[in-house]
Formats: C-alpha cells, structure tokens, sequence
C-alpha cells in the first residue's frame, strides 16, 4: 500500500469516529466546541504518530507475553510529554481539556493502531497511518464540535453568530453529544455508500 | 522479558526527565501569569504583592495575596476562594480593598455545565460583584432573599459563587483579626483616594 493510501484510509475508510467507532469517550466529551473538539484531535494526532512510530521501532525486540505493558509505557511517555508542553505554552487548552490529556494513554485508537498496525509495520508506514488516523479523529472532532457549538451555542469557533434564544442548550450537554454523533454517523456512512457505488 | 520491559523503562524515565527539566520554567511562568492576571482583575492597581500568603478558616486553609501601592500602603487582598458547584469544585479569586469592599472577583476554575453553570465567568453575571459592600448586600440569591440575580437555570452554580464569596469574607475578616504585619491599615485608609485616581 503506498504512504498515501495509508494517510487517506485514515479520514475516510477507516475513519475512527465514524467507521471504527474507537476513542468514544474523548469523542462525546471534549467536543462541546470546535475549538476543543480540534485541540483534542491534535493532541491524539500528536501521541498516535510518534507512539506509532517508537512501536514500530522497538516492536520486534519486545517478547510477545509483555507487549501491553510495553507499547502502555512508551504511549504514556508520549502523553505525558504532549501533557508538559500543553501546560508550558497553551495552558488554556490544557484547562479545557484537563483529564482528558492523560486519558489518551488508554484511549483505544493509539493502543488499537499500535496492535494493529505499527507493531507489524516499518517506521514510516506506521508513521503514515497515525498521521491519517489522526487527521481523520481530528477532522470528526471538529465537525461534531462545530455542529455541537452551532446549535448549542450559536457560535462558530467561539464567534457569536446566533442570536442566543436560537440555541438548544441540549446540545451541548452530554446528550446532544450522542445525537449529534448517531446523525454525523448516519450522514457519514450514506455519503460514503455512494461512492463505493 | 524482564530487560527488555526494564531498558524500555529506562529510556522512557529518562526521555521524561528530560522533558520536565526543558519544560519546567515555562510551566512556572505560564501559572504565574495566569495567577498575576488574576489578581490585577480583582484589585485596584498596585506595585508590589506579597505571594502564597497562608491562613486557616475554620480549619480550612486558604491562599491569599497582599498587595501594596507605590507608596507601600495596603492595597487589599486577593483571597483565592471556593465552593462546590453543580459540576465540581468552583474556585474563586475575590478582591477585597483595605476598606472591606469587594472590588471584583475572577474564576480561576470551574467545571460547571457548558452553556448553563460556566456562564458565571461571563459579565453578565460576575460584573453585579464589583464594588460590593458585604456589610451592606447579603451575599445571597434573590431566591433565597439575597441582593443578586442568579444565572437562568443554575441557582447551584449561583449559590456556589455566593458561597465562595461570603468564605472570601470570612478569610478576610480572619486576616484583618490577625493584624497588619507590615505596615498600618490607618495609613492605607489615608492612602485610599490617590489608589482610586491611579485607576
């Protein structure tokens, strides 16, 4: 498979919110605005390339019996890494996204590419394919965010452009999350229906 | 199996240690920022602050800041406060001038429900606590015979806010019964109609 089958697999194919369904739980509660649905999207990106690629890296090395404990180690440095540089310069993002930082260590998407994907890949494969799952992540969080943030808040990456009786405050509490996912899901899935087609 | 978990270990520990050491002195500036943001919020203008100030109400401990002006009179203080809201723990940083008013107050934390509770950071409602009297506004809601609107449908949240404020003025009453150890309330009192042109 070329590198760029690998990244655009990742956004549409094999997107991870829409098609694998993974990593649900940053997924419903961190996107309550596009801002913060995109940041927590980046801050995946960032964990799944390079724990993508040190897994590759050291997978054949590493016995079978202790392979979780090892990929969970390299993954939690990476979270904790991304965690230090969020609280030096954007500490405001780290605020909004708080616990949700060091829960990408068990989040099932870095941990599932890892197991199935990097640890049987080189490098820069495995590098390609967290790049394009990330993107993918990235670009779900975004749109449910934007679409979260726009009904529920009349905003559009934080700039007012409802007026405020216009908005559904539900939206923006846990239950819009799962609505608004189930319809992108459905949207999504008819979209690409098509174009298998 | 044992080595090899051990050098993965060892590698990762030391990458880490690395990154703390590289990180650690922004970390401290970006909090310290935020903390000195704060403060200038809730207080008059000053030159000088005296930092992590500590002191014991009712067996809880609270963080404050004492701030002079340039002529080393006592500005007021910045009491970090919370309480409990809907969601968490809500904190509080609250000004109050020498003179016992509450000048303003800023969150440093919340985690109340989007759109409904985290409205109390906006102006709409926190702007009704600036220059507030406590001896003279009962720092209630209007639903429980207080001087303030609550937020439209978070009268937890509401509540909380009001709370961290009355503890605010208890920890202030505290500091006041403590005594000034530097320099004199009656010289701040004096110094109070020049902080006010300064503004």
């Amino acid at each position: 498979m070329n590198k760029f089958k690998l990244i655009t697999k990742g956004l549409i194919k094999e997107n991870p919110t829409f098609v694998l369904l993974l990593g649900m739980c940053p997924t419903l509660a961190t996107t309550t605005s596009a801002i913060n649905g995109m940041s927590m999207g980046l801050a995946t990106l960032f964990v799944l390339v390079l724990s993508n690629m040190a897994i590759s890296a050291i997978a054949p090395y590493v016995p079978d019996k202790v392979r979780i404990p090892a990929y969970i180690v390299v993954i939690a440095t990476f979270v904790t890494v991304l965690e230090f540089l969020m609280k030096a310069y954007t500490p405001a993002i780290y605020e909004t996204l708080g616990l949700f930082i060091p829960l990408i260590v068990v989040n099932c998407i870095v941990l599932g590419r890892a197991e199935a994907f990097a640890n049987k890949n080189s490098v820069i494969d495995s590098a390609c394919d967290g790049l394009g799952i990330g993107l993918g992540f990235t670009m779900s969080l975004t749109i449910l965010g934007m679409v979260r943030e726009l009904l529920g808040a009349g905003s559009f990456f934080g700039m007012k452009i409802l007026p405020e009786q216009g908005n559904i405050l539900v939206f923006v509490l846990a239950p819009g999350a799962f609505m608004v996912l189930g319809y992108l899901i459905v949207l999504f899935r008819k979209i690409t229906a098509k174009k298998g087609e | 199996m044992t080595l090899c978990l051990l050098v993965i270990c060892l590698v990762c520990s030391g990458l880490l240690a690395g990154v703390y050491a590289l990180t650690k002195a922004p970390i401290e500036v970006a909090s310290e920022n935020k903390t000195t943001a704060a403060i200038s919020k809730v207080l008059p203008s000053f030159s000088r602050v005296d930092k992590d100030l500590k002191i014991e109400v009712k067996g809880k401990g609270f963080t404050y800041y004492r701030a002079f002006d340039d002529n080393a009179a006592l500005v007021g203080y910045a009491i970090e406060s919370r309480s409990v809201g809907f969601g968490g723990a809500l904190k509080v940083m609250v000004g109050i001038t020498a003179d016992g008013i509450i000048y303003n107050t800023s969150v440093l934390s919340q985690s109340e429900t989007p759109g409904l509770g985290a409205k109390c950071t906006e102006a709409v409602f926190a702007d009704q606590f600036k220059n507030v009297d406590p001896a003279q506004k009962k720092l209630a809601v209007k639903k429980d015979q207080g001087d303030f609107d609550a937020i439209t449908a978070s009268t937890i949240t509401s509540r909380a806010y009001l709370k961290a404020l009355e503890t605010a003025v208890e920890v202030f009453q505290e500091i006041k019964a403590e005594g000034q150890p530097e320099q004199a309330t009656a010289e701040a009192g004096q110094q109070e109609t020049k902080v006010n042109e300064e503004e």
